[in-house]
């Protein structure tokens, strides 16, 4: 059945309405113009018809009688009427009824100026109440977590935040309690709403009952600014709207991205804002002397930075990091390090990803292709932690639409429910699992899970509609045996994508942009040459270079003289702090390029203050290589300045000129000398309708132009949403302002067997021992990363590392009740609590990152294959 | 003059011994359930059901026959009795279960083997403890005497049946609230379309939700053949009716009727049934088939207790009860206690109910004690209104359920009968009758 | 420690059984935990959660919406009056308020001993009894206040203890039948059945066209 067929007719207010089956009436509706009064309702969550106040008439067997639009399919031929006195009197009535127990507090709530119920009262409403009873009344207001309050009062029982709670983030932490007219929301005593989604009940709240902490009466919404943006706290790229007030952010609210994040941010994304204006941020550059800090100007701080690089080898020059920033912003600093002074020691990973070859090199999947794929093998680590928004995008594809999920990972994730088979293996035997998955014999003590049905979940699905997930899990092992694994998986099921799980914000547009070892920008490899690259740059590397771990061995050897640290706090975050540590010491000149003081900038020889997100234009790319906008609401902070900016000065005190003025400049040469970028112009990325970014390599069956459309309009006036309507009839044009020219890239991804890419895998492979533990180290959404420990609320959220360990392992240690255990390895201790996950390999110990506190990290070293530690009680 | 009481659900009900297994067999117990799997096939018994035009004896008295028919195919579906009963001053499913409750258990093993449920559920009202444990004994009982579980009395069908306690919600009663907290969750009543339970039921499997009393008629009907419950009774309405009688009568209880042949007056003031009023008393307004019904008056009397019958003078059979006001009474106060009922009991969900539920409650109360206004009589019609558009009988709703809808009821009928004492609880500051 | 004990532990398995989801045992498992402890504790209510895959907060979230689960210390005996129409019209409100003045708390309170909670009901279905009220929902009445207080004087003085159980025992006669038949096997059988039916409906369907027919 072609589209056009599926369509319906019915009339509205006597106007025709087209449809689709399975529509629902007050969608319907507000398409033709007609925007029915709703509170419960939302476009994202299942209806519940419980507020009424979309009652209109709908014409049936028995004459017209008043119905919910919002739970109503349309049906052909359907006649409703939503302004007639009777239609009117029952809206009216469920508005009086609602205003009835509502406080009148509106001039100190937070949801005064943008509350659908303010609003529609003002509109619609009666001037005076005949309610002259005493109100309810609650408690008020509680915190329900440290991000959020409810207010009972306020509350209208539209179940939005439970719905969300429940059916999208899977956690039913809040929930109705009581009965009739004393129904109120509430967590469970001494369980707090403690949800990484928390803040979206929020921002879905059609009154002021739930409110965040971090906007608390900071601003009236008629004094806020706005700007859309991309949120860049992981790589997801979700859509948002950065809103400020007295050039300070005080709010972002999610866009509804169709193919993003669908209107929802994960709380540290939304509330991260709070870092821009931390008291840490740098205001100008300094210099770290033998006497301290000591302030200096930018025009002091490029020359003697410029010397140094002057009487510097051009493989002794090394930058580490820049994945938190904007394209342009990488672009210029490969163009220097690789173009100008001729380094390939250029990473922009921290030795928490994967090798870029599988980025660049593979066939890349979107995420609705992965929700959308037969089969959705997921190997990295657990995604609510890392990429959270996936998460929820993943589960619900499961829990709606049936997605099949295999998992292969160390220990149980979130999504491990949601998984048709999961399989488990021991540290260092990923490699050997999968090749177990296509039918290889595998030692059984190493693996654990029905390796039978994975086999026969992996052969019932054309390969070709197969996505697989690859991520890093474990920092404390080789990064190789998972990358063979994920090679193999992509290998062998010939026609398979790849989704990227690269965590960090702007990690993948690093690596499409040239800024890893061995590749130059549009995901090319150096040694591939490239006619257009040479027409633009003055030189290129003569020799592959070293990834971020080589170079601080290099380093260790005498053989790096200058470094940069691009908001690369490598003593919190680098895998191996020792290495970090003793390496920055053996460098003479190390440029610290950030917003915040951390733990490295201490050891940096010259300081340089960065603008932050939201204090600069640019653009950033996703997990899909989806290129969209950051926005720019803010002046920068003191004497920061763009990180592409920076490179151009730098450039110029080396008497060398980058060619850039402005963003547009870079972009323009982005165009032309990559493949991958061919095509997508700047203003067919400002283009209205591009706001939700624009997959690189164009293609049109993937370019999909989208209308904008107010998805929530009572709860979030005026922050119009990107609903996907199809690809383009031709890729010719993008609607908007300008000339936006959309020409369809050449670029092909040079692919070929992954798995010859990479080394061999020659390390030795142990198993269980019997006096230490295979050491697993996974990353968590809110570590002691100065992005964290930086924003206020946030910072609060940060608890201690724990451990996990199998049942026997609990009881090898002799723990009982209290899990304090005492973990060597690698020359250092570390004391953590542990606790019983069954989900583990007897053998193995479980630890999260903790970031900046660098505790964790002192247990392993980088050249491990897989670490060891040993733990008591203690 | 009432015809003599043919019983069919209540006929053991005065037998003390009847309880247990080894009464219910000596009264004949049994022999439905053993009929119906050895020796018809399951159509047959809905074939029987149907010709029985037996009403569902619930409050809404959809004819259980077809309600069976509507059932959706699948592999998977459930019976489920409603035993919640909550209706106010309804008590004849609570008469059932404690004094015959093998016959309950073989009227819902009956319907489970004519709908071929792969399990059925009987959901009991939670304050019913005596009922519970006296099903829970007669269950226990079916169970080692081979009519649940394998192969029930050597034939091939086997089935489980459970006893489900409730916790003590009105709405409940409702098939889909009662669904859902059968499921163990709060009783939010579903939205129909599409929450029909015959379609979309228990654990989102086709499910007939089945009255106490209807299924108490079926090892009778099984027993006696169709047509001897279609001799009993009149038009739509056949065999026999349980009334619950309460409120200002001399002789309140159940009684078992043969349908559409008895009036008002004749149980109210039938000797061997209500025995009339306290002396020097006279009748001022019967609530009929539960609270959400409308009121009928002293003229009303000879209506006939029929399930057409009573829907033709605007109000219902409902739930079978019916309860007695004499002139003692305060029609406000007795309003604003209906009234009360419902805030307490509305689920919440819907604002229409949770709000105007509460907010007539407290101005009827405001009423009844000295604060009310006259202005407050158009209030409270217009919020009446605004929950059931028209005011009319039978309720629009502008509500989930049917919970909603009933509010506005007594509170409209007694302003439209009494309007007179809602002005002199207003005008003298107080209550008249204190 | 208000967990289950280990006997109740075995019940709370036999409930969960004789669901085909285990939610379905929220509510018995309430009224087992009152058994066990006179209310729903905090602590009943995360293992309730945990039995049926819940989370305590929608455990809370169904428990508090019924008026039999107490989520708060209730009395050993819990004494609710129904005031609602049927009594109401017999003095059910009067009782009421006796029962206030007898046991000397106001309605919803426990006395100090914490021998009685005292309750207002709405219609307990014994309306041919009013007025009427219930002991740990063991029926009572019609009543007068001279009837109210000797039935507290009696359940003071522990001369009722084989008719009222304390509170939370909702039934003292237990199940003692698992689930006889699985239910997979149960729908097996449906579907043979269910299918042969269907032969036996055409067969008759087309039988009685035949003789429409001739």
């Amino acid at each position: 059945m072609t589209d056009s067929e599926k369509k319906l007719k019915l009339t509205v207010n006597g106007k025709e309405v087209e449809s689709a089956p399975g529509e629902m009436l007050i969608a319907a509706a507000e398409k033709a113009g007609v925007l029915i009064p709703r509170f419960c309702y939302h476009p994202r969550l299942e209806p519940v018809g419980v507020c009424r106040m979309c009652l209109v008439e709908v014409k049936g067997p028995r004459g017209f009688t008043l119905q919910p639009a919002c739970y109503i399919a349309v049906a052909d031929g359907m006649e409703v009427v939503t302004d007639s006195d009777k239609a009117k009197k029952a809206q009216d009535g469920v508005l009086e009824f609602l205003l009835a127990n509502h406080p009148l507090d509106c001039p100190v709530c937070d949801k005064g100026g943008e509350c659908p119920l303010q609003d529609q009262t003002l509109t619609f409403g009666p001037s005076e109440s005949r309610f002259v009873e005493e109100k309810r009344h609650f408690e008020k207001p509680i915190a329900i977590s440290k991000l959020v309050y409810l207010d009972r009062e306020r509350c209208i029982q539209c179940d939005r935040c439970t719905r969300f709670a429940a059916d999208i983030a899977g956690e039913a932490l809040i929930d109705f309690e009581g009965r009739g007219g004393e129904l109120h929301i509430a967590t469970f005593p001494d369980k707090p709403f403690a949800s990484y989604f928390s803040g979206n009940t929020a921002q879905i709240c059609p009154v002021g009952a739930l409110t965040t902490t971090p906007y608390r009466f900071k601003a009236r919404p008629w004094d806020l600014e706005q700007v859309e943006s991309t949120c860049v706290s992981c790589a997801v790229g979700c859509q948002m709207v950065v809103q400020s007030s007295e050039n300070e952010i005080v709010r972002y609210l999610g866009i509804d991205s169709e193919a993003v994040n669908q209107s929802w941010l994960c709380d540290k994304g939304r509330f991260g804002f709070e870092s821009v204006s931390s008291a840490e941020r740098i205001p100008s550059p300094y210099f770290n002397e033998a006497s301290g800090m000591v302030e200096t100007g930018w025009s002091q701080a490029l020359d003697k930075i410029a010397k140094a690089l002057k009487s510097a080898e051009p493989e002794s020059v090394a930058v580490i990091g820049g994945s938190h920033m904007a394209n342009e912003d990488i672009y210029t600093w490969v163009k220097l390090a690789k173009g100008v002074i001729g380094t390939d020691s250029v990473d922009a990973q921290l030795d928490d990803g994967l090798d870029p070859k599988i980025v660049a090199l593979s066939d890349r999947a979107t995420i609705q292709e992965a929700t959308q794929a037969k089969l959705l093998i997921l190997m990295a680590g657990d995604l609510r932690e890392e990429l959270p928004i996936l998460f929820l995008r993943i589960r619900s594809a499961a829990k709606k639409a049936g997605l099949k999920i295999l998992e292969i990972s160390l220990s149980e994730t979130s999504l491990s429910e949601e998984a048709e088979v999961s399989l488990r293996y021991f540290p260092g035997h990923a490699e050997e699992l999968v090749n177990g998955l296509f039918g290889a014999e595998i030692d059984p003590q190493l693996f654990a899970g029905d390796l039978q049905a994975a086999r026969a979940l992996v052969s019932s699905v054309d390969p070709a509609s197969v996505v697989v997930v690859g991520g890093r899990e474990n920092l404390a092992d080789s990064s190789l045996d998972p990358e063979r694994a994920i090679a193999k998986l992509l290998d062998t099921l010939v026609g398979s994508k790849f989704l990227s799980g690269l965590r960090r914000g702007n990690v993948n547009g690093a690596i499409d942009l040239g800024m890893v070892p061995g590749f130059v920008p549009g995901r090319s490899q150096l040694q591939a040459g490239n006619e257009a690259l040479r027409a633009k740059w003055k030189t290129l590397p003569r020799k592959a270079g070293r990834n971020s771990k080589e170079i601080l061995e290099s380093a260790l050897k005498g053989e790096i003289k200058v470094l940069f640290l691009l908001g690369a706090d490598l003593i919190s975050d680098f895998s191996d702090s020792a290495l970090a540590e003793k390496a920055l010491s053996n460098i003479p000149m190390v440029v610290g390029i950030d917003t915040l003081t951390n733990r490295t900038t201490s050891h940096c020889s010259v300081v340089l203050p960065a603008t932050a997100f939201a204090e600069r234009h640019g653009s950033t790319t996703n997990i899909e290589g989806r290129v969209s906008t950051l926005g720019k609401k803010l002046v920068g902070f003191s004497l920061s300045r763009p990180e592409w900016m920076i490179a151009v000065e730098l450039a110029a005190y080396m008497g060398e000129d980058l060619g850039f003025e402005n963003l547009h400049d870079i972009w323009g040469e982005i165009q032309e000398v990559s493949q991958l970028h061919r095509g997508l112009s700047i203003a067919a990325l400002g283009a209205p309708g591009a706001k939700e970014g624009i997959v690189v390599p164009l293609s049109a069956s993937k370019v999909q132009i989208s209308t904008r459309r107010v998805l929530d309009p009572i709860a979030t006036p005026g922050i119009t949403s990107v609903g996907v309507s199809g690809p383009p009839s031709s890729s010719a044009a993008l609607p908007g302002e300008g000339d936006p020219v959309l020409s369809e890239s050449t670029y092909s991804p040079q692919r070929s067997k992954l798995l010859e890419l990479l080394a061999q895998n020659d390390r030795a492979k142990a198993g269980p021992e019997a006096d230490n533990f295979a050491l697993v180290v996974s990353k968590r959404l809110y570590d002691h990363g100065v992005e964290v420990m930086s924003a206020k609320h946030l910072s609060e959220l940060v608890a201690p590392s724990k451990g996990r360990v199998s049942p026997k392992g609990w009881g090898q240690i002799g723990l009982n009740g209290s899990g304090l255990t005492r973990l060597q390895g690698n020359g250092a201790s570390v004391e953590l609590e542990l606790v019983v996950d069954p989900s583990l390999l007897d053998g193995v110990v479980k630890v999260e990152f903790d970031g900046a506190l660098g505790e964790v990290s002192k247990l392993f070293g980088v050249d491990n294959s897989t670490s060891r530690v040993k733990m008591e009680k203690v | 003059m009432p015809l003599p009481p043919l019983k069919i659900v209540s006929a053991r009900a005065n037998d003390p011994k009847n309880v247990t297994l080894e009464g219910y067999l000596a009264n004949g117990g049994y022999q439905g359930l053993k009929r119906a799997v050895l020796e018809m096939n399951p159509e047959d018994v809905r074939d029987q059901v149907m010709q029985a035009s037996l009403l569902g004896r619930g409050g809404a008295g959809f004819e259980a026959g077809r309600k069976w028919s509507m059932l959706k195919k699948s592999d998977i579906r459930y019976l489920v009795i409603n035993g919640d009963e909550s209706e106010p001053a309804t008590f004849k499913d609570h008469m059932l279960v404690e004094s015959d409750p093998h016959q309950l258990v073989e009227g819902a093993l009956i319907a489970g083997y004519a709908i071929g449920a792969a399990r059925v559920f009987i959901f009991l009202r939670g304050e019913f403890a005596l009922g519970f444990e006296r099903v829970q004994n007669a269950i226990n009982e079916a169970y080692d005497y081979g009519a649940i579980g394998r192969d029930i009395f050597g034939s091939k069908f086997s089935i489980d049946l459970v006893l489900h306690p409730g916790a003590g919600a009105y709405i409940c009663g409702e098939e889909t609230s009662l669904l859902e907290s059968l499921e163990g969750k709060r009783g939010f009543p579903r939205i129909k379309p599409p929450y029909f339970p015959a379609v979309i039921g228990l654990y989102g499997k086709p499910t007939i939700v089945n009255n106490v009393e209807t299924v108490a008629n079926l090892p009778w009907i099984v027993k006696n053949g169709a047509s001897s419950f279609t001799d009993l009774g009149a038009g739509r309405s056949r065999g026999t009716r349980m009334f619950a009688l309460s409120g200002q009568v001399n002789r309140p209880g159940t009684y078992e009727l043969e349908m559409a042949k008895n009036t008002f007056r004749d149980i109210i003031f039938d000797p061997e049934f209500g025995g009339g009023l306290r002396p020097g008393r006279s009748l001022k307004a019967i609530i009929p088939g539960g609270v959400s019904a409308p009121w009928l008056g002293p003229d009303q009397l000879d209506v006939v207790l029929g399930q057409d019958e009573v829907a033709a003078v605007g109000s219902m059979l409902g739930s079978g009860s019916i309860i007695v006001m004499d002139d003692s009474t305060c029609m406000v106060k007795a309003a604003w206690r209906i009234s009360k009922f419902f805030a307490r009991e509305s689920c919440g969900q819907c604002t229409p109910c949770r709000e105007g539920g509460s907010w007539i409650e407290k101005v009827m109360n405001r009423i009844e004690s000295g604060a009310g206004r006259e202005e407050d009589l158009d209030l409270l019609m217009d919020l009446c209104d605004n929950i059931v558009p028209g005011v009319s009988w039978p309720p629009q709703q502008t509500t989930i359920c049917v919970l909603g809808p009933s509010i506005p009821s007594s509170v409209a009928v007694s302003i439209k009968m009494f309007r007179d004492e809602y002005l002199t609880h207003i005008k003298e500051g107080g209550c008249p009758y204190d | 420690m208000s967990r289950f004990t280990k006997e109740m532990e075995t019940r709370a398995y036999e409930l969960l059984a004789l669901y085909p989801e285990k939610r379905s045992a929220t509510i018995p498992l309430c009224h087992l935990a009152q058994e066990q402890n006179g209310y729903l504790t905090e602590e009943s209510m995360v293992q309730i959660a945990d039995l049926v895959g819940t989370t305590p907060a929608e455990v809370l979230g169904a428990a508090s919406f019924y008026d039999m689960l107490h989520t708060e210390p209730v009395g050993k005996y819990v004494v609710g009056v129904c005031t609602n129409i049927a009594c109401l019209l017999q003095g059910g409100e009067e009782l009421l308020g006796h029962a206030e003045e007898k046991l000397g708390i106001a309605t919803g309170a426990t006395t100090d001993d914490g021998m009685f909670t005292l309750e207002d009901m709405e219609c307990i279905a014994h309306c041919d009894h009013a007025p009427a009220l219930q002991v740990n929902y063991r029926f009572f009445g019609p009543l007068t206040n001279d009837g109210f207080d000797t039935l507290v004087d009696d359940l003071s003085a522990g001369k009722l203890e084989s008719e009222v159980p304390p509170h939370g025992t909702l039934s003292r006669v237990q199940r003692k039948h698992p689930i006889a038949v699985p239910l997979e096997e149960i729908v097996r059988h449906r579907r043979d059945s269910d299918a042969k039916e269907g032969e036996r409906l055409a067969a008759k369907a087309a039988a009685e066209a035949k003789e429409g027919s001739n």
